[in-house]
């Protein structure tokens, strides 16, 4: 077979990358070998369905896409730096901006936050697992081998170059004719189906499997949020499927539905992509008001200020994401009625939204203030957030969005929304929720000082843009001249970055440094907090609970420590739990290499994958497991090792 | 510990926003009607925003600064608070008020500049086809008869109307002086009316990304006076080469091209997509017609196909 | 394991009620799937480019052949269903057996008509109207062959463990696939065949 048709060649940074990933695999490789952990990680890592195990693998996967994407983003900046760099050449700009926006939103953001949603959810409704936690492990491994797949693009065959949103015709086999186009498709569809299986498993367990006594609007507003959240996801990413279905068949079988000639269509492929894309925006953002939520009342020793106007705007929210999606092509020429209708649904999002803000400053209001770590974060999102906002506002005007489309403005904007929206959001979550994860906190002096780079760095990178944007900047050039004048504010948007970049490595080395040397938490609740998760044992058994709570109002753990309700009655009784299962890895390894072969169109191959899934399918109909029992004396035993009080 | 930070970045904001203004950010530098209305409303915009702003930062403020936990407030036991319905229904109520206003200003703004500038709308508008392909612009002047390549002269205090259309991926049509961009697409033609009130040189882009060759699509358009225009126009028919189909085709193939000028039009031997098998004609201001293009529901754009029937 | 007697067997543990409700939101997202095809499908079907148009291509005949056969075997799966809730076993083997033969007559059909359509010089590359309708067709078709996998899958276990708390899940949570498949039939004869026929 012949290797040049794989392998991407004659640029020194792909073959560090190819090195990298080599050195890498063998690494784990190697490193597994020699600490004889083979069989620890199939048992305890590759074939469980444990959620919080899941989480934390989801958590992993998004911090390691988390430093991909981020490594494009500086490449980026230094590119731009100064006028008439020659860093990287167009066709390699293009790639990375490309990749960094599909691994930031598809790779990042969203598995961080199912990674979030996996750990807490089943614990903050007093659960002991998700609804079905076998299907949760093929989402999660769905997930893995889309992400894999994408990755691997930049290495074998190239990276997709036709930007995230992909456009037709540019995005097309005649103006897009490496393979990258396909990873897009194929690897974004594998992924998307993990995503949509998420997303009705999640909507059963919040609906189906609280604990007794724990009404709707007695649940934490994270868990509102992410219930709001899988809604969405459940209409929304169908869309996507199809959109990424048809593309596949335009570019891969000779389709014509977004061709230029024979009838085909270009503005149908943004139609498509945006009616998922704008959605997907408040995928990721609800989830994180709802970490805000429970932080900010957490660190304000407050219940939550106008919970039910909190749940109200995020249902109104949702439902007007689904109406705002032409907002992102307003210059496609369709009309100023048209246009005029989206400009004034999108700008009715702000009305939701703003009461969210008021609310949570509200929360704050009269409460006693500790400035911890997620606690930061939480408090940085307000400011921040609110100039996302307000210039989402001004984006949303037709008129002046003539203006801003496609610029550099429009980039500041997401940004602005997206990081502090959704980046600040899962690190809050991610240090608050640790100790639950793991038994410990991470280093508060660490912490602190990540979040202080990250923060001011922030906005030395971002706020620039919105001038270079008025300055006629567009978005995605390569390269720009001397006497456009772009080039001072563009070398502070690079300086800034790489203070971003020097936050986010203190951030993981806070977590090297705490788990070596961070004292451990007995209590279970090292942050005097409100919900549900914060009244088991920290790291979390896997069955949870050793008696399921009784919920008596909001905030259900906060009265039973202040009123001293008793939250578990009953008698410790047997525990059913699922067994862990090697099949979802194994349908994932399948997807991978299915999608792989469909990616360089190696039909035989790639119907040879194709009848491997049904098989796993068949033989997951055909299996009869219904899981084990954990019996009481282990039960006991697991809690008073855990120094637990609640037998 | 005290949070400075956002107060900080409030001052950086208000600094460089003031800076900004100061300096020519183009699109706050209009020289004509159309980017004088978007620049009126993105500063009114501005304005409102900043209130909006400032109210969340004081309140922000004030609440970070009383409430945080001191050694002095040990022991204080915060209230619970349901929430206030009255406090509620004023911040749902005000940000309504100023989002119907918004939208009144949007509507009619967004209307103003998809139609001829008022003022403007008894003469009769030069026409010019600018159409994109990768990547550099092609201009043409049907009724002069004349067509350029990457720059393009207009006469100032005339309506222009250019039609726009793409030979390959989508470009966007930006002269951010004098109004804002529309896309040019393969398929169908649409229509962007500006004025240049001012006689001068104005940069115009591509902002839609298209490619390797994208950020180099850039093109000059030069304001002129009514007489050095005509003069212009009747030395480039006398001087300049007819555009030959073949000498098209290459220019379509060739990746960069400088400037070009010809004395006829690439229109008669390759039309632009308009008329009968034309897609839609988008773009007129007020077409009603174009409204259900759009469906309100999410799922159902069946009634795209419509303007087809025209 | 809870048994709650109450409720029909399909419902009777939490398992098995959390399973239907995951799946009629599967349906749900089902419904958005099919929905943006029959969108894709209205916004492109008459762009014929040069190729035929639906009132050209379509043959009643055929189609009211596939009409037949799928609301038929839709009626049989709710046989099936109201055996089972009966307990009669072998009748319910029976009206399954007669789904699936339906079914796999209609793919029958269906693989004839794309066949034709090919011969005729009507491939999914001949126009925008073509790839939208053998993409929307051909997603149904692809659904109901899983569900005949599924289906038979289910009678193996049926026949081998009888009726279970697991096997009528299985039957109940199929028969809710196999009649949404239907539906979309319905939707693609009216909208797709009768609309083009006129």
């Amino acid at each position: 077979m012949n290797l040049d048709k794989f392998l991407v060649k004659g640029e020194p940074m792909i073959y560090a990358a190819m090195v990298s990933i080599v050195v890498a695999s063998l690494a784990i490789l190697i490193g597994l070998t020699y600490f004889k952990k083979w069989g620890y990680m199939w048992r305890e890592w590759l074939t469980t369905v444990d959620h919080k195990k899941i989480g934390v693998m989801y958590i992993i996967a998004a911090l390691l896409m988390l430093f991909r994407g981020g490594v494009d983003a500086l490449l980026m900046r230094a590119q731009l730096a100064m006028p008439e760099n020659g860093l990287l050449d167009a066709q390699h700009y293009n790639e990375i901006f490309t990749t960094h926006g599909v691994i930031m939103i598809l790779f990042m953001a969203m598995p961080f936050i199912i990674g979030l949603m996996n750990i807490v959810i089943p614990l903050q409704i007093g659960a002991r697992d998700v609804a079905f936690p076998r299907l949760n492990a093929v989402s999660f491994w769905l997930f893995m081998a889309g992400a894999m797949l994408f990755n691997i693009s930049f290495v074998v065959g190239g990276s997709p170059d036709a930007g995230w949103t992909a456009y037709f015709p540019l995005a097309s086999l005649e103006y897009s004719p490496t393979v990258g186009n396909n990873y897009y498709s194929i690897a974004l569809q594998i992924a998307g189906i993990g995503t949509l299986l998420t997303g009705v498993n999640f909507i059963v367990t919040i609906l189906k499997m609280r604990a007794p006594g724990m009404k709707l609007m007695r649940m934490p507003m994270f868990t509102w949020s992410v219930l709001i959240t899988c809604v969405i996801i459940l209409f929304a990413f169908p869309v996507l499927t199809v959109a990424l279905a048809l593309m596949m068949f335009d570019r891969m079988f000779g389709g014509q539905f977004f061709t230029m000639a024979n009838g085909g269509m270009d503005m149908l492929w943004a139609n498509l992509f945006w009616v998922w894309g704008h959605p997907e925006v408040y995928i990721v953002i609800l989830p994180a008001f709802g970490i805000y939520s429970e932080i900010i009342s957490t660190f304000s020793k407050k219940n939550l200020y106008g919970y039910k106007s909190m749940v109200v705007s995020m249902v109104a929210i949702s439902l007007l994401s689904f109406l705002v999606w032409a907002h992102h092509f307003y210059t496609m020429g369709h009309g100023a009625m048209v246009n005029g209708f989206f400009s004034i649904t999108t700008m009715a999002i702000a009305i939701p939204t703003g009461v969210k803000i008021f609310n949570w400053l509200f929360t704050l209001r009269k409460g006693r203030i500790s400035f911890t770590t997620p606690m930061l974060y939480s408090l940085a999102f307000i400011p921040i957030f609110t100039i996302g906002g307000v210039t989402g506002v001004m984006l949303a005007m037709a008129s002046a969005d003539y203006q801003y489309h496609n610029t550099m403005f429009l980039v500041a904007h997401f940004h602005y929304v997206l990081i502090p929206g959704t980046v600040f959001a899962v690190i809050a979550g991610f240090h608050y929720w640790f100790p639950k994860m793991f038994g410990f906190r991470l280093n508060e002096k660490l912490g602190k000082l990540a979040f202080w780079f990250i923060a001011i760095c922030f906005n030395i990178t971002f706020f620039p843009l919105f001038f270079l944007g008025l300055n006629g900047m567009t978005r995605r050039m390569y390269t720009y001249s001397e006497g456009s004048g772009f080039g001072p504010l563009n070398m502070l948007a690079t300086i800034g970055s790489v203070g971003l970049a020097i936050g986010f490595v203190i951030l993981v080395y806070n977590v090297y440094w705490s788990f070596r040397y961070a004292p451990r938490d007995t209590t279970g609740d090292p942050w005097d907090a409100r919900t549900l998760e914060w009244s088991t044992h920290s790291p979390v058994p896997e069955y949870n609970f050793a008696i399921t709570p009784n919920v008596k109002g909001m905030d259900a753990f906060w009265a039973a420590k202040k009123e001293n309700q008793p939250l578990y009655e009953g008698k410790i009784e047997p525990i059913h739990m699922p067994n862990n299962s090697g099949q979802p890895f194994i349908l994932g390894v399948i997807f991978f290499f299915l999608g792989f072969f469909l990616v360089f169109s190696m039909w035989v191959p790639a119907i040879v994958t194709g009848v491997g899934v049904v098989i796993m399918l068949a033989w997951r109909s055909f299996e009869r497991d219904h899981g084990r029992h954990i019996s009481v004396e282990e039960i006991i035993e697991t809690e008073r090792k855990l120094g637990g009080d609640t037998v | 510990m005290k949070k400075r930070g956002p107060l900080f970045l409030l001052f950086i904001s208000v600094v460089l926003l003031l800076s900004g203004c100061s300096s020519n950010l183009l699109v706050l530098d209009p020289k004509g009607p159309v980017a004088r209305t978007q620049s009126n409303t993105i500063i009114f915009s501005m304005i409102v925003m900043a209130v909006i702003l400032l109210v969340v930062y004081i309140l922000y403020v004030f609440v970070l600064t009383k409430y945080r936990a001191t050694k002095a407030n040990e022991g204080y036991e915060p209230p619970h608070e349901e929430g206030n319905k009255w406090l509620e229904l004023t911040w749902t109520l005000i940000p309504v008020i100023i989002v119907i206003v918004l939208s009144v200003v949007t509507v009619r703004t967004t209307n103003a500049v998809e139609k001829v500038p008022a003022g403007y709308d008894n003469e009769k508008p030069l026409v010019i086809y600018a159409a994109s392909s990768n990547w550099k612009w092609h201009f043409s002047y049907p009724e002069e008869g004349i067509e350029t390549v990457n720059y393009v002269n207009i006469p100032t205090h005339r309506p222009v109307e250019f039609r726009l259309y793409a030979y390959g991926p989508i470009a966007s049509f930006w002269v951010p002086q004098l109004g804002g961009q529309k896309y040019a697409m393969s398929d169908m033609v649409n229509t962007l009316n500006l004025v240049a009130e001012s006689p001068g040189s104005f940069m115009g882009k591509n902002s839609n990304f298209s490619g390797k060759g994208f950020a180099h699509m850039e093109f000059e358009v030069l304001g002129m006076s009514p007489t050095d225009y005509t003069k212009w126009v009747d030395d480039v028919k006398k001087t300049a080469p007819k555009l030959t189909e073949t000498e098209f085709d290459k220019l379509l193939n060739t990746e960069l091209v400088g400037r070009k000028s010809y004395s006829s039009t690439h229109l008669s031997f390759r039309p632009a997509p308009e008329g009968e098998n034309a897609g839609h004609h988008h773009g007129k201001a007020n077409s009603t017609d174009n409204m259900d293009n759009m469906n309100m529901d999410d799922m159902d754009m069946s009634n795209m196909d419509h303007s087809q029937h025209e | 394991m809870k048994i709650n007697s109450n409720v029909p067997l399909e419902y009777s543990t939490e398992e098995n009620s959390n399973k239907i409700l995951g799946f009629w939101l599967f349906l749900g997202a089902e419904i958005a799937l099919f929905s943006t095809l029959f969108a894709t499908y209205f916004t492109l079907w008459n762009r014929t480019g040069n190729g035929p148009t639906g009132h050209e291509l379509f043959e009643l005949n055929g189609v009211l052949m596939e009409t037949f056969l799928l609301l038929t075997s839709s009626f049989t799966c709710g046989l099936a269903i109201h055996a089972m809730r009966h307990g009669f076993k072998k009748a319910t083997m029976v009206f399954f057996a007669i789904t699936l033969v339906l079914g796999l007559g209609f793919l029958g059909v269906e693989i004839t008509e794309f066949v034709t359509y090919v011969h005729d010089g009507a491939t999914v590359s001949t126009s925008a109207f073509l790839s939208s309708l053998f993409v929307l067709l051909g997603t149904h078709g692809l659904h109901v062959s899983m569900g005949i996998l599924w289906g038979a899958a289910i009678m193996i276990q049926i026949k081998r463990q009888g009726f279970t708390a697991e096997t009528t899940n299985k039957s109940f949570i199929f028969s809710l696939y196999w009649h949404f498949l239907d539906v979309v039939w319905i939707f693609i004869f009216s909208f797709v065949y009768l609309k083009g026929m006129m």
